[in-house]
């Protein structure tokens, strides 16, 4: 009787983020019918494309235990020097390149002083944070920069009905979800985000998997802020505030663990970024006071939070106790 | 002769830990190496596998010099380890352990990926070899002791080794999981895979070794075959010396007042613990690796939630035992890792020796009086003999494991214990240092203090307590009284409990 009480509880521990989206899905569906239409679970899909690139790129980090706050300054910094760009004349196929071309630096500069100097990627990325907003004021003197049409097309377009964000976001995950599942490098994430010391004595070099790492994440960055500046128009002084924070909420939603080599893009971030966009959505849908939103996403994630924490310390104790 | 290890030496700084060591090991041979904790038995298998360069010494392997440099050449030249603490990774699965230095790969769309057919059938193959019957699509995590140690295995013959050597195998397996294991280390010696077996259990090394080495001290005591030894000489061997040049004498005897009463006390893994310790008394606790020593004083001091039991401390019950209210009845922990627990490793050394003591320093306007910390710090140091350079400045992380564990000593006798717990305090020290520390608990007991001694060395348990109590499997098996401390009675308490305890099961 114990035991299937047991396994009762730990079913609900394990799949507590997919009872909250059902119990999310079904509150709002009660309380406005048009939630649960098809053209609004498309318009989530839409809204979450962004969220869900830099996410992606912040789960590569959180797997190795590490995390990145410089993103939302990334997307920042990316969308106003793109922006610039792009009101100047130049084709926005040299602007996106640029984009990239940041985020990739980035992502270099924050994996090579983490590894070089030895300095944990909390104060690291901290650091970068400040580094890419600063460059991003100073460049666009704090002034909102409004994009010419053309650069909606990216939010707007679409291909076979299906909106360019969410092809885009399909295309993130499924490459994501290859390289973590099928490759030598991603299975050296997980092996690195269990035990740095560990995967060191398995021959693998830990420096280069951190590289890869923060890359990825400053990639993902630059190409999240890409969409949302494509589907906002304009990139205000305030663009991608806040950002690296809802992104490692959703990973977190989505049961990847903050201690490392825990976790996945699919389908767990993803599930992580819709629960954190329906819930959004659902807000608004209902006419909730918008000053409500960050207390229920708080809300949701001591929850989520809290029990994949209890989880935790079980399985440390199990550890101490039983392997010893 | 498959190796050959000729008069090898080592020396750390000035500490000499190997002596001019020889060793020899024959093609499908089980070499038993035993010896106390520090004999140096790590350090030659570490020469071994490539982690040390010894001091002077040659080995030949196959008749060829072998000096390698890295363990990575060690491992080439077909040396393998199984440690105690398994270099496994409990959240990949089976497949992905085995195959994590090295994947067999295939290109799709330009990308290099795992060529998850031809890992999985190699995976498949490894595994039914050595007759581990789980999926290879498992966690790891999710597989027990014996198995992840059997995985472990895998992995190592996956690269074809030439000798194995086995460090403590058996700690964390059930006697019917070990028995297992003993079957498939011989059929690696048919093989004709040299075997060094490093165990603290002599009855298996006993049953198993075609020869056995004693190592005391950094020198070979002796190599002989197996039929040479009896349990009680391999003892002797390892332990024989003159103690009393060791132990420094003391002539106190305990009170009849008891200070500290357990009586019942369990959780996980000890099971109704019932004790006391009395005042001025050494007690010692004496158990192999596993036996819930460790755990059931982490119980004691709070560090772990006591989930059945009681604790008298003068008489009085301790509701819920935290390490705030023993340090303030004057129970201090010196727990068994000095560098993760014990040290703020960083920091200064006064800074360390001043933290549990502080609270007695402050005035009522929660300031410190410096001055007063300043100089009781610097006595504590040198009463304890630390050796270092400048007190304030230099980290501990800089000082020798003997004088660590004596500033985390210091700054336990800062508060001037009532009781003072001490878990294995001479772990890899050196005889001098321990010599000092020996001295140290003594004085304390003196003053009147009493002491909880956790050591798996008999020697030091024999040569420093008034009692011992001998745990196992998580519970107390004996009880010696100084009159009739044996050192071979406390070992097979140890040792033979536990066969009692899988035979009834």
């Amino acid at each position: 009787m114990k035991q299937i009480q047991h396994s009762g509880l730990q079913w609900v521990s394990n799949n507590s983020t997919l009872l909250l989206f059902a119990v999310a899905i079904a509150l709002f569906g009660i309380l406005s019918p048009a939630f649960l239409s098809f053209q609004n679970a498309f318009n989530i899909l839409v809204q979450a494309a962004a969220l869900g690139i830099l996410a992606t790129g912040m789960t590569f980090v959180l797997l190795t235990a590490g995390i990145d706050l410089s993103v939302g300054s990334i997307m920042f910094l990316a969308g106003v020097i793109s922006g610039k760009m792009v009101v100047d004349g130049a084709p926005l196929w040299w602007a996106g390149l640029v984009v990239v071309v940041i985020g990739l630096e980035f992502g270099c500069l924050n994996a090579l002083l983490i590894y070089r100097l030895k300095v944990i990627p909390f104060i690291v990325t901290l650091a970068t944070f400040y580094v890419g907003r600063g460059l991003g004021l100073f460049i666009s003197d704090t002034r909102a920069i409004n994009l010419p049409e053309s650069f909606l097309t990216l939010g707007s377009g679409k291909v076979l009905g299906i909106p360019l964000p969410v092809i885009l976001l399909f295309f993130v995950i499924t490459l994501a979800h290859l390289v973590l599942t099928r490759t030598t490098f991603g299975k050296h994430i997980y092996a690195v985000g269990h035990d740095p010391e560990k995967a060191r004595k398995a021959g693998i070099s830990v420096n280069r998997i951190l590289l890869g790492v923060y890359v990825i994440c400053g990639f993902c960055a630059a190409l999240g802020g890409l969409v949302a500046i494509a589907q906002l128009g304009a990139v205000s002084p305030t663009f991608g505030l806040q950002s690296e924070f809802m992104a490692i909420a959703a990973a977190i939603l989505g049961g990847v663990s903050l201690f490392g080599g825990r976790g996945n893009v699919f389908p767990g971030t993803l599930i992580g970024v819709l629960l954190i966009q329906t819930i959004q959505n659902g807000l608004v849908m209902v006419n909730a006071d918008p000053y409500l939103y960050p207390l229920i996403t708080a809300a949701v994630i001591f929850l989520v939070v809290g029990i994949d924490s209890l989880q935790n310390q079980r399985r440390e104790k199990a550890k101490r106790l039983g392997l010893k | 002769m498959l190796l050959r290890m000729r008069n090898i030496h080592k020396v750390f700084g000035k500490v000499s830990v190997l002596n001019g060591v020889d060793l020899q090991l024959e093609r499908g041979q089980l070499l038993g190496l035993v010896g106390e904790n520090g004999a140096g038995k790590s350090t030659l298998m570490n020469i071994l596998g490539g982690l040390f360069v010894p001091t002077e010494g040659t080995m030949t392997l196959d008749e060829n010099l072998f000096a390698p440099t890295s363990p990575n050449e060690a491992l080439q030249a077909g040396i393998a380890f199984v440690h105690q603490e398994l270099n496994l990774f409990p959240n990949l699965s089976v497949m992905e352990n085995l195959f994590i230095s090295g994947f067999p790969k295939k290109r799709f769309l330009g990308l290099s990926l795992i060529d998850q057919k031809s890992a999985r059938e190699k995976a498949k193959e490894l595994l039914s070899i050595v007759g581990l019957n789980v999926s290879e699509k498992v966690k790891v995590g999710q597989l027990t002791a014996a198995q992840q140690q059997l995985l472990e295995i895998t992995k190592i013959l996956s690269r074809s080794p030439r000798i194995i050597i086995f460090d403590e195998p058996t700690t964390s397996l059930t006697r019917h999981e070990a028995e297992k294991l003993f079957q498939l280390i011989e059929r690696l010696q048919s093989e004709g895979i040299g075997i060094i077996y490093i165990s603290h259990n002599l009855e298996d090394v006993m049953s198993l070794a075609d020869e056995i080495m004693v190592l005391r001290d950094g020198n070979c005591v002796r190599q002989e075959n197996q039929n040479a030894f009896t349990l009680p000489k391999l003892i002797k061997d390892m332990v024989g010396r003159d103690l009393e040049t060791y132990f420094p004498q003391r002539d106190v005897t305990p009170l009849r007042e008891k200070c500290l009463e357990v009586s019942q006390v369990g959780a996980e893994v000890v099971h109704d613990v019932s004790f006391s310790i009395r005042k001025k008394e050494v007690l010692g606790l004496y158990g192999l690796v596993g036996a819930g020593r460790s755990e059931m004083a982490r119980l004691l001091y709070g560090l772990d939630v006591m989930q059945k039991g009681t604790i008298h401390w003068n008489g009085q019950k301790i509701q819920q035992p935290s390490p705030e209210k023993w340090v303030q009845e004057g129970v201090a922990f010196l727990t068994e890792n000095r560098r993760e627990e014990g040290l703020m490793i960083q920091q200064s050394i006064a800074r360390n020796i001043q933290l549990a003591g502080l609270p007695n320093y402050t005035t009522p306007l929660q300031t410190v009086r410096f001055r007063d910390l300043d100089s009781d710090v610097e006595q504590q140091a040198r009463a304890n003999k630390i050796k270092y350079n400048n007190l304030k400045d230099q980290s501990v992380a800089t000082l020798s494991g003997g004088n660590q564990q004596k500033t985390v000593l210091a700054k336990w006798l800062m508060i001037a214990p009532k009781l003072l717990i001490l878990d294995e305090p001479t772990k890899g020290i050196d005889i001098g240092a321990r010599h000092d520390i020996y001295s140290l608990v003594n004085d304390l007991v003196k003053k009147g203090s009493s002491i909880l001694l956790i050591s798996s060395e008999i020697e030091e348990l024999i040569g420093l307590c008034d009692r011992i109590l001998v745990m196992g499997e998580g519970r107390i098996r004996d009880e010696f009284h100084k009159a009739a401390f044996d050192r071979s009675a406390i070992l097979e308490a140890a040792l033979h409990g536990k066969e009692n305890q899988t035979l009834a099961t």
